[in-house]
């Protein structure tokens, strides 16, 4: 997972017909591959084994909370955007077992959940999502209260990226600084090339387990065209964004207006569901819940995603903090775009889009930022 | 744990019997219960006689006659703690409906004999009655939430219900949205969790079984169905089923009540 930036090493090119070796060379190697591929109408990641399990010639379609498949012209394996999917649902499990206990007699027995490694190969990482990722380690990996189940199995974990060759309807991640360039942060990087009806996919190497990788697979060197073409995909899908968002002063434009009316309004739309929190490639936090069993004899704890927008999430001694689903809204929005600063030293926010087209009623947080800075004066 | 065991009871009120057959459910907690508490009253299962007191008792179903408006309280008064279970014991049920209709009318309608028929003119929940100190949600209840409820209870701890969207059930499951990925009108967003997101699970929209969750924007819910292509009709019809006589479904039927 150690990568030395993008672009250090040479460029290749790989045909399409020879991109299965890279998942036998993964598999080989003992990864549990996982990737894109089309399930229910959507594009999911999960398990894959073998090329055809991508959602080749497919692409979506997507808007505030609105979401379709449709069938792309060609065969691209990686012809659309970001799905309902997160690479945190392999990371940072929804449901984590901590600990159990078990009485025996008078002799109690606390056992503590081990860490269970798990070697992934993530096929089909997008820039914003290599964003993501580094948010979530820098959460779940520093700091005194490191989390050993996050590292079990973010440690070992290969990352083959893709440059975007599509941007969704919801993307803004050109605002955000995010894409759809990959930066780094990869073992193995793609861009998936379709011009001249030859498809191929320009490949390079961004660490050692990369490079060890890139070595055994069929392959040729890439050339200036090759480069071009892919530099062209890139620019290509940089100006097609679907939604753009000012992100620059972001972070004191929602601090200054904590008590704007644009609160009341959102708040109106909001059904305080928990998609946005739960679809968010960055939203880290949980909630512990006891069990215990009928005997008596055996209890334990785990942790699941939580989300700032359940009445839970704010309760102390009392009631809730934040009873009013204005406050969670803004609880949310100033903590991913401002606070967040504060906090981790970055945005909470990768541009992916994904709050916005999986929300039920298509709450669209580029455009909350922008009626707020609207009504500032100039 | 006690030297005695716990007495339960398990109590039918105007009901179709779903939720206590959710108990006989258990299957392999079954004995595991049954070795935890004395089940002391329960005609679907056991004969018994009603006497003393009950530690827990379990109440299904919902108000609508003299007779049971007056059990109740003597189930109250035998009880230590007193748990809903389900849709009509704690929202009034499907049965409900005849709230919003003549009572009089249905019965010279449906019965061969409306004299012999004694009933309220309307369907109300236990809570209506008497204080609750608990309560399952669900059309019927869940197998899992009734065995958290009794393991939470015998270790004298809050038992884990929590009252937020079935949404969260449908990410934490990796759930692909119906409503935005297939366009299908579903009420998670405002629907209680519980039942584990088990329609959208199979590729249908929530029907509410759990009745209103925390904070429910029902308003914007609708809005929303509306826009996918639901006609008023159909809006009321969605929020006019099992927990019709639920505070925030009923006041968005009546929305849309033209």
């Amino acid at each position: 997972m150690t990568t030395d930036g993008a672009g250090s090493g040479p460029t290749a090119i790989i045909e399409r017909r020879d991109l299965q070796a890279l998942f036998d060379v993964l598999l080989q190697r003992g990864y549990r591959v996982v990737g894109p591929t089309r399930r229910d109408e959507a594009i999911v990641y999960d398990d894959i084994a073998v090329i055809d399990q991508l959602p080749a010639g497919w692409t979506d379609e997507q808007e505030g909370g609105r979401y379709r498949l449709k069938r792309r012209e060609d065969a691209a394996l990686f012809g659309y955007a970001v799905g309902p999917h997160s690479w945190k649902k392999f990371l940072h499990a929804p449901i984590q077992q901590l600990w159990r206990a078990r009485r025996e007699g008078d002799k109690t027995t606390v056992e503590h959940e081990p860490p269970r490694p798990e070697r992934f190969a993530l096929v089909g990482v997008r820039a914003c999502e290599l964003h993501a990722i580094a948010i979530q380690d820098k959460v779940f990996l520093n700091g005194e209260h490191a989390d050993p189940h996050y590292r079990a199995r973010r440690n070992d974990a290969f990352i083959v990226s893709v440059n975007c060759g599509k941007a969704g309807g919801t993307c803004f991640c050109v605002s955000m600084n995010t894409g759809p360039k990959v930066a780094g942060g990869f073992d193995l990087n793609l861009t998936e090339l379709l011009d001249g009806g030859q498809h191929r996919f320009l490949i390079e190497a961004g660490s050692d387990a990369g490079r060890e990788v890139l070595d055994q697979l069929p392959k040729r060197p890439a050339t200036s065209q090759d480069a071009k073409a892919a530099d062209a995909v890139i620019a290509a899908t940089a100006s097609s964004m679907g939604r753009s968002m000012k992100s620059d002063d972001v972070h004191q434009l929602l601090l200054r207006n904590l008590d704007h009316v644009r609160w009341n309004n959102v708040a109106e739309r909001c059904l305080a569901c928990s998609n946005c929190t739960m679809v968010c490639p960055t939203c880290f936090c949980t909630s512990v819940e006891e069990a215990s069993d009928l005997t008596g004899t055996e209890s334990s704890r785990s942790r699941r995603w939580d989300s700032c927008f359940t009445m839970d999430y704010s309760y102390v001694h009392g009631g809730s903090v934040r009873s009013t689903t204005r406050s969670r809204y803004r609880q949310w929005m100033t903590h991913k775009l401002s606070t967040w600063h504060d906090q981790f030293g970055t945005s909470g926010c990768v541009g992916c889009g994904r709050c916005i087209t999986w929300c039920p009623v298509g709450i669209d947080i580029t455009e909350e930022v922008a009626a707020i800075r609207s009504s500032e004066p100039h | 744990m006690p030297a005695q065991k716990p007495r339960l009871a398990v109590w039918k009120f105007a009901s179709c019997d779903g939720c206590q057959l959710t108990l006989l459910d258990c299957e392999d907690h079954l004995l595991a219960v049954a070795g935890a508490v004395d089940v002391a009253y329960f005609p679907e299962a056991t004969r018994g006689e009603i006497s003393g007191r009950y530690d827990v008792s379990l109440v299904e179903g919902s108000i609508t006659t003299t007779h049971d408006a007056a059990r109740i309280q003597d189930v109250r008064a035998r009880s230590n703690i007193l748990v809903t279970i389900g849709a009509c014991a704690t929202a009034g049920g499907i049965q409900a409906l005849r709230n919003f209709a003549n009572v009089k009318e249905y019965i010279s309608i449906v019965y061969a004999r409306p004299d012999y028929i004694s009933t309220l003119a309307t369907s109300t929940p236990i809570a209506a009655h008497v204080k609750v100190d608990y309560e399952l949600r669900g059309c019927p209840i869940d197998k899992r939430q009734l065995i958290e409820l009794i393991s939470a209870l015998l270790a004298g701890r809050k038992p884990v219900t929590p009252a937020h969207s079935v949404c969260l059930q449908c990410k934490l499951k990796g759930n692909v949205c119906v409503m935005v990925a297939h366009g299908k009108p579903c009420l998670g967003p405002v629907t209680h969790a519980g039942c584990g997101a088990l329609c959208p699970s199979y590729d249908r929209g929530c029907y509410g079984c759990f009745g209103p969750k925390e904070t429910p924007n029902t308003v914007s819910l609708s809005r929303q169905m509306a826009h996918l292509g639901m006609d008023e009709k159909n809006i009321k019809r969605v929020f006019s089923t099992f927990n019709v006589n639920a505070e925030e479904f009923r006041a968005e039927r009546q929305r849309h009540d033209s």
